[in-house]
Order: structure tokens, then sequence, then C-alpha cells
């Protein structure tokens, strides 16, 4: 605080300084700065995990941007396939943002998983953190669903079937056929209805959903602050480090934002996303047809349940499978709850071990089996 | 060891204005380029249908109105220049006039009275002669745009003049 009247000093006779103060008697600005200044971030060798929720919301923010952007030309229903061929070909610049939509929606995609994996095994889920790691599941599960109902907006081939076979899988439980037939797809085909309805979860309800939650996960990791990783927590505070919020965190968060842009611009530019034929109800499906990157795994362990159960079995055991794991992991807070590394905590890591190279492997495995 | 460097970080300013103001320097011309860098195809992308229908008005210099959509003496019609409502009117003594339908004050489109023998303007009572398009009276600042007409046996050539 001792700094502030030094600072103010410079824009005291200045008009704006009047503007200031106006703004600050009613919006508390100084409070927040002085906040911001105060907050400390801790500095350790594993800091360089903490960027990524950053670097997720940064791409969430060019979605958001390069969403509305499509809004303007994307027609759903009977010319998705010719709106998204003008935005690709016809409008300028429609390409680059149609590419950076796609490329953005991707890292988001990797930096969300990494964020959660960097947050698992700095087990910054514990005591008091828990809903943290709950609010940012169900934002990973909405990003996810975000990933497959984007996917079908264009229509063209691979979008078509990606579509058919996802909304095919989870049919086969018990009792979802019918859900997936009357709500989800709109009839008992991929068609009109699907994308028409896809697109209304795509910009209205997944939206809506996320960014009240988003900003609930956003609230908690402001209340509680970074969590500190185990091995760092175990050293005496005296030996630990931190830096302030702002202005240096601030900073290095921002020059990671610009890495990200930059990565996103660089992508979208020399790697402009396809668009393939537009889809056909009478075609057969393409070879080598397979989901996006970030279903691999799940689809892959779907394939492999299948090559040693017979029927329909491996398909429902793939899914119990997957949904025990699931559960397992978002307890896992609840599960691995010690303050002190015990047995839990080392059960904990080594789940964490088994699936990422679970996914890792299977996902190999599914390109490899292409 | 990068706590001492950052703390001498936030000193730099008092101790080095110059470094300072050549750093703030440098962050606000990166800071326009990027805003450039997105501005730019951010305004192409959305002025695209703007800017065509711009070019495609331009090309489109003469209209033909055929037979079956001329007027008949003593009334008007109108007809689409490009994307323009355009009005051609048939006066009594048989020779055409037409002009640009759109209000020069706040884009209404004109009507044709031929009982009280002027154009006028229902959104703000703007009234303009029958012949030259010129201003009778009202809030519209200019008269409307004239157009070349070249009657033929059968049809009327509209052009740009």
């Amino acid at each position: 605080m001792s700094s502030f009247p030094k600072s103010e000093a410079s824009v005291d006779s200045g008009p704006m300084h009047g503007v200031y103060k106006w703004a600050d008697e009613r919006l508390g600005l100084t409070d927040l700065a002085a906040f911001a200044a105060h907050k400390q971030v801790p500095q350790h060798k594993h800091s360089f995990w903490y960027y990524w929720g950053g670097i997720s919301l940064l791409c969430f923010i060019v979605q958001l941007l390069t969403g509305v952007l499509l809004l303007v030309y994307y027609r759903p229903g009977k010319e998705a396939y010719e709106s998204v061929r003008q935005i690709t070909y016809d409008v300028d610049f429609g390409w680059l943002v149609r590419s950076a939509h796609s490329w953005s929606a991707n890292i988001m995609v990797f930096a969300v998983f990494v964020h959660m994996f960097s947050v698992f095994f700095m087990k910054a889920y514990k005591k008091p953190r828990e809903f943290g790691w709950w609010t940012g599941l169900g934002l990973l599960g909405i990003v996810m669903i975000f990933g497959f109902s984007g996917y079908l907006l264009p229509m063209d081939e691979l979008s078509y079937f990606a579509t058919k076979v996802g909304l095919q899988l989870p049919s086969t439980l018990p009792g979802m056929g019918a859900v997936v037939n009357n709500i989800v797809r709109g009839g008992p085909s991929v068609g009109e209805n699907t994308v028409q309805r896809f697109f209304a979860l795509h910009v209205v309800v997944l939206p809506l959903l996320f960014m009240p939650l988003l900003g609930l996960h956003l609230a908690l990791v402001q209340k509680h602050g970074n969590a500190l990783p185990p091995g760092e927590a175990a050293r005496p505070a005296s030996e630990r480090r931190s830096v302030p919020f702002f202005p240096n965190f601030f900073a290095m968060d921002l020059a990671m934002w610009l890495i990200a842009l930059n990565v996103i611009t660089i992508l979208a530019t020399l790697f402009p996303w396809d668009l393939g034929q537009p889809a056909n109800a009478l075609a057969s499906a393409p070879v080598g047809i397979h989901p996006e990157w970030y279903f691999m795994s799940q689809f892959q362990l779907l394939k492999g349940m299948g090559l040693v159960l017979p029927g329909m079995m491996g398909e429902i055991v793939g899914m119990g499978l997957f949904t025990v794991v699931l559960i397992f992991w978002a307890l896992m807070p609840l599960f691995d709850s010690e303050t002190v590394a015990g047995k839990r905590g080392r059960i904990a890591t080594w789940t964490g071990y088994l699936v990422v190279t679970g996914m890792l492997g299977l996902t190999i495995w599914g390109y490899a089996a292409l | 060891m990068s706590d001492s460097t950052i703390s001498d970080l936030t000193n730099i300013g008092d101790s080095q204005p110059a470094r300072r103001g050549l750093l703030q320097l440098g962050i606000t011309l990166a800071g326009a380029c990027y805003a450039g860098a997105i501005g730019y195809p951010v305004y192409r992308y959305l002025a695209t249908p703007a800017r065509r229908a711009e070019i495609a008005e331009g090309e489109i210099t003469t209209v033909t109105v055929a037979a079956n959509g001329l007027p008949g003496p003593g009334t008007a019609t109108i007809f689409l220049f490009g994307s323009r409502p355009t009005l051609l009117i048939h006066h009594q003594d048989g020779h055409y006039v037409a002009f640009d339908a759109v209000c020069s004050h706040l884009g209404c489109t004109v009507a044709y009275q031929p009982e009280n023998h002027r154009i006028f303007c229902p959104c703000h009572g703007g009234v303009y002669d029958v012949n030259t398009g010129a201003v009778v009276s009202g809030p519209p600042p200019r008269g409307l745009t004239v157009y070349h007409v070249e009657a033929k046996d059968d049809h009327v050539v509209i052009s740009k003049v």
C-alpha cells in the first residue's frame, strides 16, 4: 500500500485522475489493485503447469469470438454444408475464422486435459479444493460435448459418419436407444433435425451451462489460490518462494496467452481446416473413418473389448469399465484425502499413471489400427 | 534467485526511466500490430457481402424493362436496378422518366402520386418534381438521382447517366 501515493502522484493533476477517482469510489479499483498485488502465486519447479488453465481459458475466448463470427454466415438445417462451403471458399478470410475455430477447439481440449492431469498429479484436488476438481471435470465434460456437437455442424461426409457412430454407441445400452433416437438425434438417422438441435446445443445450451460453471471454477481458484504440489508443501514455509499475482504472474500468463494465440494463428494459417464432400445418406462410410483424437481412446477401448467379447457385450462392458474409472476419478478427492502422503495417495498417483498410459496407449493403438 | 530478479524488475521503472519508456513503446507497438492483424481480417470477413454487393451494383449499368413490365400512360412502376428500387413513370404525353426511388432524406422508397402530380415520400413528407426529380418541399437534402431512359418499340432501356 505504501507505494500507492507515489504512483497516484503522477496522475494527480491530469483529468484522468478525476475520472479514475470517480470510478474508484464506485467500483473499488484501488482495493482490487491492492488485492491483486497482495495475492501471491507459489514459485517452484512445477510452476509451468499453472499456466494450462489460463491457456484453456484463452482458447475458450478465441472460441467465443470466432464462434460469433461463424454465426454471422452459418445456417443450420438444409443449408448447413452450403453455408460452411461459403464461409470456407467465398467469404473473405472465412477460411481463417473457421480454421482458427477448429484449431483452437482442438488446442482447448488438449490444454484442458493437460490442466486436469497436472492438477491430478499435483494433488490439487485435495481439501479444500474438491469443488475446483468437480467443476473442472464438469467443464471438461461440456468441452467434450462442445467438440462432438460442433463436429457435426459442417455436415460433410466425415462429420456425418462420426456423429452416426458416436450416437450409435450409447444406443446399445439398455433403455438408451429411445432417448438417443427421440431426444438427441431427432429421428432414426442423422439429418437436418440432428444438425438443427446440435446447433442449438452448441451455440446456446452449452455456453449457458459452461460460463457460470467457469465463473464458479475461477472464483474457487481465486478463493483458495494455487495449490502447492506435495513435494513443495512438505518444505518449511521459509524455503518456499512465491511471486505477486500482479504484475509478475499476470505478465507470464499474458506471455503464455500470446504464445498460444500465435500457435493457433500459425496452425490455422498453414494448415487450414478441410471441408470434405457433402454428407450423403446413400454413400458408404469412407475407409479409415475414425473419431476426433480426443474420443479415440474411448473408441478404441470399445473396439478392443469388441474383439474379445461376443456381440454388443464388448461395447457394454467397455462403457461399464469406462464409467467405473470415471466415477473413481471424479471421487478421487474423497478417496485420497489424507494431508500426509500415504497408501491412498500412492494409489491415486498410480491410478493417474494408469489412466495416462491407458489413454495414450489406446489412442496410439487406435491410430495404428486405422 | 528468481525472487531477487523479480524485485529488480519492479524497481527498473524508477531507476531507468528511458528503458521503461522504450519498453512501453514496444508493448504499445506490438499491441497495435496484434489489434491490426486481428482487426483487419475480421473487418474484411464481416464486410464481404456489402463489398460484393457494391461491386455487383457497379457492374450493372443498364436495365431493360420489357413490354409486359411497362406502366400504362399516367402510371408508374418500381423495378430493381441491382438492389436499388427504381421508379419508372410513364407520363400522359407518352414520355418516360426514371429516378432512383430511394428518398435522399432517410432512405424510404418514394411513391408516384398522379392525382397530386408529385413524387411523395410517406415517411417524412418529402415531395419531388415528377419530371426532374428535384426537391419541391419537405426535408430531403437533394433531389432524386435521374436515369437516362430510351424508349424502344416494345421495351424501355434505363441506364445510369
